[in-house]
């Protein structure tokens, strides 16, 4: 599995001086990873090689997509609720620029431009 | 810290307008203002499509005030798009460096020394402004604004893993030779221009620093972000996922 990876993904200087290179697009890596996960999933829920594993794995592993989605779905949530509510209000830029502003007509009126 | 200005580097900013008439002048009076006191060598071009309300006049006078080697002019005939013009802007720029920024005072030039300190300090390829770290932020979004950002952003994130905080912003220092390449590589338009130029950055190895900007947004008032350009965001978002 290493050594396809490592197939797909070019240098970044060889992908500089070629006008096309093959790097393995976000795309392909979610399909990949997704890929990866269920099968493991599916090995462990429906133990598809026979291993033969304890229940309570069987019984963790099966609800696991759901949860996880659940998970990730919460933290989104999380994440993007605390960013909003600590998103810098810029109130002395605006108040600065509204000076500058001023400063700059004058000036400029000075020097002759003529609106 | 003392500033010495530096003999080699010369900054050229690369100014896209349309109808700025009002704002043009103020812009430059800023700009002439922070490189003078910075000591830094640079030059402000100006690319006007065309404006019908006279931006280009106002431009010359400009010119007339502050000199032909520190305002260039190299207007279009018509709108055509941020993507030429940072194409149209490179070739008449003189400068090793190029920044590029919004003409009407939502970002202020006071932020470009320390885009040019931050670059000097790592060797960047590029420096982003953000509005989204450190002390960066906007003023004039409301509650609804803010959310649709930062959950766009988070999106973007997710799916693009792009190392860098702000994907969209357009306030941004390039070496000329990176910024060259990259234009010639970008296909998309509008805000996914920008981000489109990040992914590729990383893509090529380029490496990016980030100062945090503040963003003050004079024109929200009049122009609410509507269903279409969310809609178009994704799918220039989508297609990005799909092709880098």
């Amino acid at each position: 599995m290493t050594s396809s990876l490592c197939v797909c993904i070019t240098s970044s200087e060889l992908a500089q001086s070629l006008p096309v290179s093959f790097t393995m697009t976000k795309l392909l890596e979610w399909l990949f990873a997704v890929s990866l996960v269920g099968v493991a999933w599916g090995l462990v829920t429906f133990d598809l090689l026979d291993f033969q594993f304890p229940a309570v794995y069987r019984e963790v592993a099966w609800p696991m997509p759901v949860y996880l989605l659940v998970v990730f779905g919460c933290y989104s949530l999380a994440t993007v609720g605390y960013r909003v509510a600590t998103f810098n209000d810029c109130e002395e830029a605006a108040r600065e620029l509204q000076g500058q502003i001023q400063e700059a007509k004058e000036d400029l009126k000075k020097k002759g431009l003529k609106i | 810290m003392t500033k010495w200005p530096t003999n080699s580097d010369k900054y050229s900013v690369l100014l896209p307008t349309y109808n700025e008439r009002e704002n043009l002048p103020l812009i430059v009076w800023l700009l002439v203002k922070y490189f003078g006191e910075s000591g830094y060598n640079y030059e402000i071009i100006v690319i006007d499509d065309g404006s019908p309300d006279g931006t280009l006049q106002i431009a010359e006078q400009l010119q007339k005030i502050y000199g032909h080697d520190k305002i260039v002019l190299r207007p279009r005939p018509k709108k055509l798009g941020l993507g030429t013009a940072y194409i149209h802007g490179i070739k008449h720029a003189t400068g090793n460096f190029i920044i590029i920024m919004d003409a009407d005072l939502s970002h202020h030039p006071k932020f470009i020394p320390q885009f040019i300190e931050k670059q000097k300090e790592g060797g960047y390829d590029l420096i982003s402004g953000t509005r989204y770290r450190g002390d960066g932020g906007v003023y004039g979004w409301d509650l609804r604004r803010k959310l649709i950002s930062r959950g766009a952003n988070f999106i973007t994130q997710v799916l693009l893993r792009p190392g860098a905080s702000d994907l969209t912003g357009s306030f941004r220092l390039y070496k000329k030779n990176v910024l060259e390449s990259l234009v010639e590589r970008c296909v998309s338009k509008g805000y996914v221009f920008q981000m489109e130029m990040i992914v590729r950055a990383r893509q090529l190895g380029y490496t990016i620093g980030e100062v945090p900007i503040s963003f003050v947004d004079r024109v929200y008032g009049e122009s609410k972000l509507g269903g279409n350009e969310i809609v178009s965001f994704l799918k220039g978002l989508l297609t990005l996922f799909a092709t880098t």
